[in-house]
């Protein structure tokens, strides 16, 4: 919803906040239901209010927990039975510096203000522990914006005993944590609230009235930033920018212009801009984001554009480049199909209102930023929260080139007139085993990612993967295939649970960047395998339809399971026979993790 | 300001803030009369009268305003 996307009118928002959810509510769109429990050191009423616009506007439906007013340490320490029973899909920690209570007194030495830095923080580790422990579920914290006035000005950033000194050092600590426990991330409230004025931020009054630890009209804008970590964490972020050209990466139309023409360098305060964003979306690569051009020109200038000397981007940056005269909303949906993503997953950037509003109309799901003028283009996208890292695996540091070798390998199948000898020149090889822990958290990643070849598209967090690769009561697979052109990495997942003689597919999804590569069935092969060394007799597969998910409708029919029931919502159950299967794959060498050994 | 006027335009924020457009605001309206106004409400309701008629009220004013009549008072006195 336009209203709702970034930069929006946070004023409007809260007069119509009731109208929009109604407005959201009634779309008909299918959402990701979760459920999220809020522990507040102040209010967060309204935190919450806006907090579900964001989301359902970003596709997820959210159920919440709110804590009695100010009750965080008693509702991580000591849950009550209606929070166990509730069982929440994420925790929210919203403290702030109204709520640290040990700062430090002039008279302290430095070791006094040690001690008290170490009494607060180890209150908070001290609730997420429990929290983990509890729930098995991410956990959002606040960090801690600095304190709206200073005893010691300026001396009190840098003096041990300021306010200010002793909300960074915390905040380092938290950071620490952070960076040493999976599923728990840090909401920047301290860069929120400088963003939007600590002056104003941080008005009293609202404290003293209503016990707001910020001023109620910032709660938009933090809300929003909020929501930005929660649809990271449970799979919604975007995949792909697709770019214009004239205009939105350099100044100018290199058609009329010429190459020379274009503005684009170090040579005007306007060349610089477009230098700077262009030196931005090359970095978006380094974090896993597709580049990709979607401009109206002919190919050939497109490319001589990218290929200016002043320029940051290079042709090579992009995956796709669609420099052509067809309509931008064909354009887009093709690069997605392409690519092997929706057309949702996508973000276009485009200068011209009139072709962004296009898209908008024409490809629903479709992000469009504001990209009013160059110096704000870095903003709105950032800011935006897009491509929010939460997850930051070694494979989103190489997803660019795995799409790139996938270019590659469609013009080698062009080349060959026999399928099977395609896969078979493509040197395939996988490694299919046990999980193991560097894997572990790319494995959650595919889990909350893949929603076409998914059968039950059932989602874990990385806490309830630690669990199930924990314990023995499951058979688990993952699967990494590499072939001459690249490695594309962990691609498929399998988790069966031990029921008896008996095992229950929970899981079974592929990434569909090695779609028709035959590596389902070499998952297959590897499934029977291990089924058969625990005693099992039978394999149970399950498929449960959703809107994106066709594609697998009959995989378990294709591997040689025998349907044996059916509901009328579609849901289907399967089952095989383990003592009579007979391998499939002949195409991938199959190796175990011992190969990655060395 | 004519408190005509400002009337009307509460009234629009009103409806809006609520979410119902039957509502019509008198200088006796207090918050037994809205079934939504209750302490919550009242701090969004706040937000978005000082938004449309670019006032800031400050905390005393809030604390002392009984009814929509005294909230237009004040808006009389300083509204731009």
């Amino acid at each position: 919803m336009k209203e709702l996307e970034y930069p929006f009118d946070s004023d409007y928002i809260i007069k119509k906040k009731k109208s929009i959810k109604r407005t959201l509510l009634a779309d008909g769109k299918n959402r990701l239901k979760k459920k999220i429990a809020v522990f507040g050191g102040s209010t967060t009423h309204d935190i919450i209010v806006y907090l579900e616009l964001f989301l359902l506007d970003q596709g997820i439906e959210p159920e919440f927990y709110e804590s009695e007013y100010s009750q965080y340490w008693q509702d991580s320490m000591f849950p009550s039975e209606e929070l166990l029973n509730f069982s929440p899909d994420l925790v929210y920690i919203h403290t702030t510096s109204r709520n640290i209570v040990n700062y430090p007194s002039m008279s302290d030495s430095k070791e006094q203000s040690e001690e008290k830095l170490e009494r607060e923080y180890s209150k908070f580790e001290q609730m997420w522990k429990k929290i983990t422990e509890t729930h098995h579920c991410p956990i959002i914290q606040n960090n801690f914006e600095l304190p709206f006035y200073r005893l010691l000005g300026n001396k009190d950033c840098s003096d041990y005993r300021g306010r200010s000194n002793f909300v960074g050092r915390l905040n380092q600590l938290f950071y620490e944590y952070s960076q040493n426990n999976d599923g728990f991330y840090i909401n920047d409230i301290n860069f929120i609230s400088s963003s939007y004025g600590l002056r104003r931020w941080s008005d009293p009054s609202y404290w003293n009235m209503y016990k707001y630890a910020m001023c109620t009209e910032a709660i938009p804008e933090f809300s929003f930033n909020l929501s930005n970590i929660i649809k990271s964490v449970f799979g919604k972020n975007k995949k792909a920018l697709a770019l214009d050209l004239d205009n939105t990466l350099w100044g100018g139309v290199v058609g009329d212009d010429g190459v020379d023409g274009i503005q684009i360098g170090q040579e005007t305060g306007v060349s610089q801009s477009y230098y700077e964003f262009q030196n931005y979306v090359k970095t978006l690569k380094d974090i896993g984001v597709i580049l990709t051009v979607c401009s109206k020109n002919d190919h050939e200038n497109a490319v001589a554009g990218l290929e200016h000397p002043e320029g940051a981007l290079k042709p090579d940056d992009f995956i796709i480049i669609k420099a052509n005269w067809e309509n931008k909303d064909r354009n887009i949906v093709e690069t997605a199909n392409e690519l092997n993503i929706f057309p949702d997953a996508v973000v276009f950037a485009d200068d011209n209102p009139a072709e962004r509003e296009i898209v908008r109309a024409q490809v629903p799901g479709v992000a469009v930023p504001e990209m009013d003028s160059v110096e704000n283009y870095i903003i709105n996208i950032d800011r935006s929260g897009f491509f929010e890292v939460t997850n930051f695996s070694a494979d989103d540091l190489k997803r660019n080139e795995m799409y790139k070798a996938n270019a590659e390998r469609a013009a080698q199948m062009a080349s060959f007139s026999d399928y099977g000898e395609y896969l078979l020149s493509l040197d395939m090889k996988a490694v299919i085993d046990d999980f193991i822990p560097v894997y572990l958290q790319r494995i959650t990643q595919l889990t909350n990612k893949s929603n076409q070849f998914n059968v039950t598209t059932k989602r874990y967090t990385q806490t309830e993967m630690d669990s199930v690769f924990q314990s023995d009561e499951y058979v688990r697979l993952y699967g990494k295939l590499t072939d001459k052109f690249g490695d594309n990495g962990v691609v498929s997942v399998v988790i069966g649970k031990i029921n008896g003689e008996i095992l229950d597919i929970d899981l079974w999804i592929m990434s569909c960047r090695v779609l028709k590569r035959n590596m389902e069935f070499a998952m297959l092969d590897r499934l029977v395998e291990r089924a058969l060394a625990r005693g099992i007799k039978t394999l149970r597969g399950y498929y449960y339809p959703t809107p994106k998910n066709k594609m697998v409708r009959e995989l378990f029919k294709d591997f040689g399971f025998t349907k044996t029931d059916e509901d009328t919502n579609g849901n289907t159950v399967w089952e095989l026979d383990t003592g009579s299967y007979e391998k499939k794959n002949t195409v991938i060498t199959v190796e175990d993790n011992s190969s990655i050994a060395n | 300001m004519d408190s005509k006027v400002i009337y009307q335009r509460l009234n629009k924020v009103f409806r809006d803030v609520f979410d119902d457009d039957d509502i019509t605001v008198n200088d006796k309206t207090t918050a037994n009369d809205i079934e939504d106004w209750d302490s919550l409400e009242h701090i969004t309701l706040m937000a978005a009268v000082q938004k449309e008629f670019k006032v800031k009220f400050s905390m005393g004013e809030i604390a002392s305003m009984k009814n929509v009549g005294e909230m237009v008072h004040i808006i009389e006195k300083r509204a731009k």
